[in-house]
């Protein structure tokens, strides 16, 4: 599976405003070499719901996207906090976002589980202390 | 409907995009302050009705696919935000309406919910 494209963002863990310039990027990107409608939201989605998370939760890091003929790959890597159980973070409701997060309209406990419906494929390492990466897959 | 018609019924100002109040056509909203909720529960609504201004509200919307935002409770974005919509082609809305008489007008007007997903 050769790659067609690939794009890398530094997504700015202080900057709440802009955070989601990366998911908007990617989005414009395959609305212009023609990707159907369904599979831009489902990405966008996905995508924009990790890079907010990297954002509210850890203290931001780099996202790479990589686009093939069969499919797309979304890696969303940083080094924050991690995430100690990730079969508790998993489940839907769970959060450990703050009050000050639920003002800003997130911390639901409902990203990583929609990630998980949006994508076909899902995985998550991460180390506490260390960071998280999660990599999500779109077939094309 | 009509985002014009929308916007008539909810005594709303139009912040931007406003050229294309009268050819988009909405068929249904939803209204939530939560943004994690939108993007967990919402699936082809065209509309959001929130108490919540922040640039992530427009995002969220974009995310969606929808092409209108409505603040209520009088609640104003700022030129930022009103910007970051205009190029996105997404009408803002203002009303001085809180959010439970704003959806019930819309509602009986007959926007409706939308399918479950
Ligand atoms: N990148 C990350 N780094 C550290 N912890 C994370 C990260 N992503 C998620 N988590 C942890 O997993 C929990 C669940 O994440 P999830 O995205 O499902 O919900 P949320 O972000 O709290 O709320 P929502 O996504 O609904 O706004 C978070 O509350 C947080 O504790
Ligand atoms: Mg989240």
């Amino acid at each position: 599976m050769s790659e067609l494209i690939h794009l890398h963002y530094d997504v700015d863990g202080e900057d709440f405003v802009s955070c989601g310039h990366a998911s908007e990027d990617v989005r414009r990107t395959l609305k212009s070499i023609g990707i159907s409608g369904e599979v831009i939201r489902k990405v966008s989605i996905a995508m924009y719901e990790g890079e907010i998370n990297m954002v509210i939760h850890a203290d931001g890091g780099v996202a790479d996207v990589s686009i093939c003929e069969d499919g797309i790959v979304v890696t969303l890597s940083d080094t924050g906090k991690g995430i100690a159980d990730i079969d508790q973070a998993m489940q839907e409701g769970f959060s450990t976002a703050t009050d000050e997060i639920r003002e800003l309209g997130f911390g639901a406990g409902m990203g990583l589980p929609n990630m998980k419906k949006y994508s076909d494929s899902m995985d998550i390492k991460s180390e506490v202390g260390k960071g998280t990466v999660v990599t999500l897959k779109f077939n094309l | 409907m009509t985002v014009r018609q929308i916007a008539e019924i909810l005594d709303a100002e139009i912040l931007c995009c406003e050229e294309l109040a009268d050819s988009v056509n909405i068929h249904s909203a939803c209204g939530s302050d939560m943004m994690s909720d939108v993007l967990a529960y919402v699936k082809d609504q065209g509309m959001l009705l929130t108490g919540l201004v922040n640039p992530q509200v427009v995002r969220t919307a974009e995310m969606m696919d929808m092409c209108c935002v409505a603040f209520v409770r009088g609640k104003r974005p700022d030129a930022a935000i009103i910007q970051l919509a205009q190029s996105k082609n997404i009408i803002l809305l203002t009303t001085q309406e809180r959010m439970y008489p704003a959806c019930g007008k819309l509602y009986k007007a007959g926007l409706d919910a939308g399918k479950p997903i």
